[in-house]
Formats: structure tokens, C-alpha cells, sequence
């Protein structure tokens, strides 16, 4: 098959930046977004031309490193897809694809299609963790989990911290991964005893980024390759209000 | 030590993100609360002139409870427009930089991306409303007549101000029905994703509640919808006139 690229280009931060159009012949259908830009790429090598900067580790849709908006989505817009999962028989012969990095203030431009998203780690390092004594591995079973609350506390756990939620909200708004990972940890026994601090730290730290509110459209929900539902988002409200009834803030 | 608590439990309402969102919902849920009570107090005008003008006696002659009142609306609607400018403004400097190539407002309903516009105009109709119908300024009732020399001529209320000759010739302007039902129209746009919405926010919802209670905020919605705009319906298909009520009704 053969497409039209108009892929987003920035040499650096500092640049202006803006879109450059590639025509790619003779497209494999069964090769995948990031393996079509990879021969896009070597074509440019072989003219001797920059080669278009990605994000992308794994390939196989559980790392969170390819961060590609295609034609306005996050990820392309395939149920639960991320873009190295997404192949080309997806599209259809002789299409023009937009290719953009995701766009938020807390994610700043390092190239091309490649954001810097290390606001994302610090918000971990705010409070997505539990804070665990040395020692030897507790006993399985030790520690009676329910069914329900092992099973919601997997679904939040599956968040790759791609940043397609922010990439996608109309307020570039980072609640749906802080929600999975305050989730995740109120669920377990183990991440309970350090719930209301978490859950204050790390909005609080969501807002330092520059993160913008939610506004409950659901766009984070839906371009989500990992399927995090709106319901976490639920749960972090009454986390983060929890916290504020128990210590008032502090 | 209550006080130093409640300090901080306010530094963090209006300080951060989610608090500014608990403000937003908790002000939205008082003046839907209002907006039912105004309509089922409209709705009287069914019943005849009677019902309306003792209802309304038996608001205004309460002076210690009407002002009262009258603050505690007019601060919830102070608090829920600072956090709507507050966080609006957050939000739009959350993405700097828009997405050029055809943005996806993915899963996100037309209500839902516009609720400060709907909200700037029903507030704009708000203060037109009270200009109208409570300080009674004649020159902005587009009927030609002081509604301040309307009194009930006989009955319990004799003297009186005649609230519902003042309804009725009140909606007699198209133009002014017009406008209080587009006004009506994007009140119940803006409900239908604020109700539900404020659920979320608030943290009051799960996977089993969440269908239910955004049917709940559409149903709500409509039929708000149609309970205000009955009654300059029946004021320009001529069902209610001047002098007496709905016969159908009393």
C-alpha cells in the first residue's frame, strides 16, 4: 500500500517546529506503525537526511515508551492498542496519516515525535510506592487479600504510564495514570497504610507539573491502551478526600 | 488545633486541582438543588393565581430566611465561577501547544466540552432574570408596563404583589420567552454532563452505580428542560392567561 505521511518534525526544544510530508511506497500491511516509520527512516539514512526521532522499547504493547497522536488520536485510536501494536492494514491505500507527538505543557518537546515525559517518575516519586522494611519475602498467602479488591487493584496495576491520557485530554490532565497507581496501591494491604499521604503527595504533585483538572469528557479512557476505566478516577477523588478529612491537608 | 486543621483543609480545597473540583461540584450540587425547587415553584402557576401569589407571599415575608438564602445562592454561584475560571485557565496552560493536524475529541460529548460557555450564558441570563422578575426594572421587561404596580385585587393575598400577572404578561414578548428558553436549554445541556460529573468528582460512584447515575443526570436534565419551558409555552399558545389560571389544572 502506498500512504502520505505528514509527520511532525522540531529539532529541539527551542524550535519552532512543524510538519514535513513523506510519500512511502509499497507499504507491507503487516508491518506495525513504529516498523513503517523504522523504513521511512532508513530511506532518509540512505539520502542522508536527519531520520525522524520516536520514542519506542518494547514493540509489544507493555513498555508505555511509543507516544505517537495519530490523525488526532493517541495511539491511532484502537481499542486498547498502543502504536507499536497498531499494523498498517488498519489504514487504507493511499491515505494521508498525521503523526504528532502528545502536546502538554508537563511533557516538554525534546524532538521531533519525542516528548519528555519524566514528570510522569516524579510523581511516583512522590508517593506511587510502598515503603517496605528489609527483610526476607513475607509468605504468600501471609496476608489475606479479597478477590475484588486483588482484581481492581490489577486492573490499575496494568497502567504502562504511556501518557496517552494526558495526551488525549482536552486539559492535558495526568488523573487518569495518577488514579491508577493511587489505586493500585490503596487496593493492597500492603500500599493501605500510606494511602492519604500518597494520594495528597502525589496530586500535589500532579499540579507542581503543570498537569491541567478533569473535566469527566472520558478521552483518557478511551485511548487507553491498558483500558484504565473512569472509575479509578473516582476512587482517587475519594482517596485524595479521605485524606483531607483524616488529616486535614497536612 | 480545629482551627489549624480547618486551615489547612481550605488551603488545600482552593490550592490545589481536585479541591477546586470538590468546590465546583459541591456549589453545582446546591444550585441544581435550587433549580428543582425554582421550578416546581414555577409550576404553580398552574394552578391558578391563588396557589402562585400565596407561594410567593410566603417566600418574600420571610425576610429572615430569604436573605439568608439569597447569600448562601449567591456564594455558590461565587465559588463554582471562580473554579470554573480558575481551573479553565489552569487547563488551557496545561497544552501550550495545540494539536494541528485534526484534534479527536475521543469519547468526549458535545456538553462536556463546552461547559463554560453554557455556564457564562446561563449566568449572563441569571442576572437578566433577577433584573426582570425581582428588582423589576421596567425598562428591560419589553412589555411596556411597571410589574411593581401588579396587586392582587381580592382574596387571601388582597394587596399583595400579583406574581403570577407578572409571569403571565412577563412572557407575553416573544423575544423574551426566546431567550429564557434558550437559556433553559443550555442550563439542562450544562446538567446533563454536570450531574454526573459531580458524582465522579466527588468520588461517589463505582462500576455498578456509574450507568445509572448518568441516566439519572440526562433524565434530570429533561425533564427540568421541560418543566421551565412549560411555562412560557403556555403563556404564548395563550393556555394561561392574565386573569385566570389553567383551566384544565384548577
Amino acid at each position: 500500500m502506498n500512504l502520505t505521511l505528514k509527520i511532525w518534525r522540531q529539532k529541539d526544544a527551542k524550535d519552532i517546529g512543524g510538519f514535513e510530508t513523506h510519500e512511502v511506497r509499497e507499504v507491507n500491511p503487516d508491518m506495525s506503525f513504529l516498523e513503517m516509520l523504522d523504513v521511512v527512516n532508513e530511506g532518509l539514512i540512505l539520502r542522508g537526511i536527519e531520520p525522524i526521532a520516536f520514542d519506542s522499547d518494547c514493540r509489544e504493547g507493555i513498555c508505555g515508551a511509543c507516544s505517537l497522536v495519530i490523525n488526532g488520536t493517541a495511539h491511532g485510536g484502537h481499542k486498547a492498542t498502543t502504536a507499536c501494536q497498531l499494523h498498517m492494514r488498519k489504514f487504507s491505500d493511499g491515505e494521508t496519516i498525521t503523526v504528532e507527538p502528545w502536546r502538554a505543557r508537563a511533557f516538554p518537546m525534546v524532538k521531533d515525535l519525542v516528548c519528555d515525559r519524566s514528570a510522569f517518575d516524579r510523581i511516583i516519586q512522590a508517593g506511587g510506592f510502598v515503603s517496605v522494611s528489609t527483610g526476607g519475602v513475607p509468605d504468600a498467602n501471609a496476608i489475606p487479600v479479597a478477590k475484588e479488591d486483588s482484581d481492581q487493584a490489577m486492573d490499575a496495576a496494568q497502567c504502562i504510564g504511556c501518557g496517552a491520557c494526558v495526551a488525549a485530554c482536552k486539559n492535558a490532565s495526568a488523573m487518569l495514570f495518577v488514579a491508577a497507581k493511587v489505586s493500585h496501591l490503596a487496593l493492597m494491604p500492603q500500599g493501605k497504610v500510606e494511602r492519604e499521604r500518597r494520594a495528597l503527595n502525589m496530586v500535589a504533585q500532579m499540579d507542581t507539573e503543570g498537569f491541567g483538572a478533569c473535566s469527566v469528557t472520558g478521552s483518557c479512557e478511551a485511548v487507553c491502551p491498558k483500558e484504565i476505566r473512569l472509575d479509578f478516577i473516582a476512587r482517587l477523588n475519594r482517596e485524595y478526600g479521605r485524606a483531607l478529612l483524616h488529616r486535614g491537608g497536612g | 488545633m480545629i482551627g489549624a486543621h480547618g486551615m489547612k483543609l481550605a488551603a488545600q480545597l482552593f490550592g490545589t486541582t481536585l479541591g477546586r473540583k470538590y468546590l465546583m461540584a459541591l456549589s453545582g450540587a446546591g444550585l441544581f438543588g435550587f433549580t428543582v425547587v425554582h421550578m416546581l415553584g414555577n409550576l404553580q402557576l398552574f394552578l391558578g393565581p391563588e396557589s402562585l401569589n400565596r407561594y410567593a407571599q410566603f417566600l418574600q415575608s420571610n425576610k429572615e430566611l430569604l436573605w439568608p438564602a439569597r447569600l448562601g445562592l449567591l456564594s455558590m454561584v461565587a465559588i463554582h465561577l471562580w473554579s470554573a475560571i480558575k481551573l479553565t485557565a489552569e487547563n488551557k496552560a496545561a497544552r501550550p501547544v495545540q494539536y494541528i493536524g485534526d484534534p479527536n475529541p475521543v469519547a468526549a460529548t458535545f456538553a462536556s466540552r463546552t461547559m463554560l460557555m453554557s455556564g457564562l450564558i446561563v449566568a449572563a441570563f441569571a442576572i437578566y432574570h433577577i433584573l426582570h422578575f425581582t428588582v423589576q426594572v421596567p425598562e428591560i421587561n419589553f412589555v411596556s408596563v411597571d410589574f411593581k404596580t401588579f396587586h392582587v385585587a381580592e382574596g387571601a393575598q388582597k394587596g399583595f404583589h400579583d406574581v403570577y400577572r407578572m409571569m403571565v404578561t412577563g412572557f407575553q414578548n416573544p423575544f423574551v420567552s426566546g431567550f429564557y428558553i434558550l437559556a433553559v436549554g443550555l442550563l439542562c445541556l450544562h446538567l446533563s454532563h454536570g450531574l454526573s460529573a459531580l458524582f465522579q468528582t466527588l468520588g461517589l460512584r463505582n462500576h455498578a452505580w456509574w450507568p445509572l447515575i448518568q441516566r439519572f443526570g440526562i433524565v434530570a436534565s429533561l425533564l427540568l428542560f421541560l418543566g421551565y419551558i412549560t411555562v412560557p409555552v403556555a403563556v404564548l399558545s395563550g393556555l394561561v392567561t392574565a386573569t385566570t389560571g389553567c383551566d384544565c389544572c384548577k
